[in-house]
């Protein structure tokens, strides 16, 4: 069937900069640019272009501009060019609308409406380049009361602690497991974890044996609805285990990675036979309550020998407070909470750009809601979905995370260009593929020190804000809405965020 | 309460040795679930390879805490009734069996091993299953093999003796399970295998095809089924003298083999 959906962008290539290199058709895996031998020339075709830039920045000449279609329909408000393209889509597949990525709608960020405080004359300024500032964090549960006994100068812990994760800085890789993401980028991530004393996530799809040795000892590890690639040794390998339950790009939903993505390797790692569909389901098939997952989370204590902090990930929805003090009562040493904007290498578009709250409210609603029940010791929260740069990261300890999760962000440091297109396989920056001739262009030497590159700049950042604020240590800003303000917010929101108009 | 020890058959001709050997014991009665799994990995940390637990009464997960780097194994006799998630994640070849009835999630995510249930199993049996072997004498519940999956060497086996309910492989990925209905109450089940993409389920006697999902193909049995079938239903009469008579019966019996129709079921789902 002839597809009435036209060029979402428009390639310009200037004839008089172009060497006939044909980099840019080898770069692209789409297919867009062919070399015409007889008129000696490239030629693209338009259709097929994602609009990923790669072939812009590879061009050695600069002789190519991508941008987005020019052409237009007529104007409408209700009708705008996505929704008539979207509808044309299915009209002529008759499929489900696959998109990858965070949503890209814009809802309102609330990052960019909160300002923060800084001290002026009175409660000095402290400078991180002189004075030492805490940024180490401790995830998971922490005691009612500490039990102490002071001998001879020595402090002694009377009371039995849980296990808890030790970050030197409070940014951890979000779960993008291996099958959606490339072995390279997968390593990438394992290697600047490590390098930088944080912690990346495994996703659902299994650790591969190899990495285990390496990498457990940064490795957060999970088990999600597919049950992937779990053994006693992978859980026991890691550092604590995550129970994924729900996803900020899809909540309520599960997955399908699609068979053409599940190689040789990658169906070793997950353990199911290669070229089926990976499915996981949308409930956890043993988990239909909280005592269900009360039942979970002690297995898993009991498999790993009550040695690692359990987390449970749930999708930020409407009454996810309530549900999440559930979890804790249920013994999750760690809540991870997903907001809309969370990224993903394949969901239903319907889903993503519909389903959710913002991460900025639910941060501040669960933080509240813990405190209320008195709770709060008794977990962690890691925040994910749309944290964008170190301000986002001071904003969301602020309102009472206690570290964050960032996925889209690390994949752009590796190359990504958020072109949404992760589902298809064809990932011409070597991430969200299993082709062996794309993901080798992704270099884990370089694409780990970007990521270990990025985790310092922002690190290096915070010092600054926290030390502007006069604060030296990372654990003093936790929860402190007092150094927030809102601007151009509604009533309601400042309710919900808990924070001051600027001003006031 | 214990069986007596000089009937068990063991293991390198080791009924011998055990006559003069006391089996170790341990006596679950009023312990909590965390108290019994310490005592039961102390031991195997010990050097302790056969256990017998009695008296026990709900108690969960066990034998999820037997991994060691070192792989030890240990056979473990349980006397009672089990609680939940027995043998959840169960890793390495040990052998748990139960003299009694189990109740919900044994063999929840496990890897590999062998449980052996004399007596009935509760919902979620063989969740996620991946590796090892399930032997029940009688039925068990809903969500029966949910999810069940294979890779390579590794192919989980379930058998059971009666019927099972509800959502029967539903998701199911790769495996074996026998259902052989020996009290011939006939598969009262429906939403057999929904979503099935892998594995294979075998009925004995004879299920409609209202009963199962559109992603399921129903067949008679070929000459290969009944290598499989005979290998496993023997595994399974072995373990229970009791209904060991029945063999001939039973393998001669008529089954229908449940197999997926694709391994993408879902491949036409979306608009790319």
């Amino acid at each position: 069937m002839r597809s009435f959906v036209f060029p979402e962008f428009q390639i310009i290539r200037d004839e008089e900069k172009c060497g006939q290199c044909r980099a840019c058709e080898r770069h692209c895996s789409f297919g867009v640019h062919t070399y015409d031998p007889v008129a000696d020339r490239l030629v693209s075709d338009e259709r097929k272009c994602a609009g990923c830039q790669r072939c812009a920045v590879f061009c050695p000449k600069g002789a190519i501009i991508v941008r987005p279609s020019p052409s237009y329909y007529r104007p409408n408000a209700s009708w705008s060019r996505e929704k008539i393209e979207d509808l044309k889509r299915q009209a002529e597949t008759g499929g489900v609308l696959l998109t990858g990525c965070g949503s890209d709608k814009p809802f309102r960020i609330y990052w960019d409406h909160i300002v923060l405080n800084a001290s002026q004359v009175t409660n000095p300024s402290i400078d991180p380049l002189r004075e030492p500032m805490e940024l180490r964090t401790f995830l998971g549960r922490k005691p009612d009361l500490m039990e102490i006994a002071a001998e001879d100068g020595d402090i002694e812990i009377k009371t039995e602690l849980s296990p808890n994760l030790v970050v030197e800085t409070p940014i951890l890789f979000s779960a993008m497991s291996y099958g959606a993401i490339s072995y390279n980028a997968f390593r990438s991530l394992a290697t600047a974890a490590c390098r930088s004393k944080t912690y990346f996530n495994t996703g659902e799809g299994g650790l591969p044996r190899e990495m285990r040795d390496e990498f457990g000892r940064c490795a957060i590890v999970q088990v999600a609805s597919g049950r992937f690639g779990i053994d006693a040794e992978y859980l026991n390998c890691a550092q604590a285990v995550e129970i994924k339950v729900g996803q900020g790009a899809k909540p309520g939903i599960g997955g399908h990675l699609p068979g053409e993505k599940v190689s040789a390797s990658v169906a070793e790692t997950r353990m199911i036979p290669p070229g089926t569909d990976a499915i996981s389901p949308a409930p956890h098939h043993d988990i239909y309550s909280i005592e269900d997952l009360a039942m979970l989370i002690s297995a898993l204590k009991e498999a790993t020998n009550y040695e690692k902090p359990i987390s449970v990930k749930i999708a930020a929805v409407h009454n996810f407070a309530a549900i999440a003090t559930g979890i804790v009562h249920a013994g999750a040493d760690i809540i991870a909470i997903d907001g809309l904007r969370g990224g993903t290498g394949a969901a239903p578009k319907a889903i993503r750009d519909n389903v959710g709250i913002p991460t900025e409210l639910a941060i501040s609603s669960l933080d509240r809601r813990l405190r209320d029940e008195g709770i709060r010791n008794r977990c962690s929260i890691i925040t994910a979905g749309g944290i964008r740069c170190s301000a986002d990261v001071v904003k969301a300890i602020a309102l009472g995370a206690d570290a964050v999760y960032i996925g889209s962000a690390a994949l752009i440091a590796m190359g990504c260009t958020l072109c949404q297109k992760c589902y298809t396989g064809k990932c011409n920056w070597g991430i969200c593929t299993q082709d062996p001739r794309l993901s080798g262009r992704l270099n884990v030497d370089i694409a780990s020190a970007r990521l270990t590159n990025l985790i310092s700049a922002w690190s290096h950042e915070i010092r600054e804000m926290l030390g502007g604020m006069g604060i030296n240590a990372l654990e003093s800003l936790r929860g402190n809405r007092d150094h927030l303000r809102g601007i151009g917010l509604y009533e309601w929101e400042l309710d919900v965020l808990g924070i001051k108009g600027a001003g006031e | 309460m214990a069986r007596a020890v000089t009937s068990e058959p063991g293991i390198f001709g080791a009924r011998q040795y055990y006559q003069n050997v006391e089996i170790p014991s341990i006596d679950a009665r009023g312990l909590e679930t965390r108290e019994l799994n310490d005592q039961l990995r102390e031991l195997m940390l010990s050097g302790g390879k056969r256990v017998q637990i009695t008296n026990v009464c709900g108690q969960r997960y066990i034998g999820t805490r037997l991994y060691t780097p070192e792989h030890l194994e240990m056979e473990i006799e349980i006397f009672g009734t089990p609680g939940n998630d027995l043998a959840a994640f169960l890793y390495g070849h040990h052998k748990i069996t139960v003299h009694g009835n189990a109740q919900d999630g044994v063999g929840n995510t496990m890897d590999d091993g062998e449980v052996v249930i004399d007596g009935r199993a509760g919902d979620v049996l063989g969740f996620s299953m991946r590796g090892g072997e399930i032997y029940v004498r009688e039925g068990c519940g809903y969500r029966t093999a949910l999810h069940m999956k294979e890779y390579d060497g590794k192919r989980p086996v379930l058998v059971v003796g009666g019927t099972s309910q509800d959502f029967l492989g539903e998701y199911m990925a790769g495996g074996i399970v026998i259902i052989l209905d020996m009290e011939v109450q006939s598969h009262k089940a429906n939403f057999i295998g929904t979503g099935m993409h892998g594995g294979v389920i075998y009925l004995r006697g004879d299920v409609d095809q209202s009963q199962v999902g559109d992603q399921v193909e129903i067949s008679p049995v070929d000459e290969a089924d009944r290598t499989v079938l005979d290998d496993y239903v023997s595994r399974f009469l072995e373990r229970f003298p009791e209904v060991e008579k029945r063999k001939y019966e039973i393998l001669n019996s008529q089954f229908v083999k449940l197999a997926p129709r694709s391994k993408r079921p879902y491949s036409d789902l979306y608009a790319y």
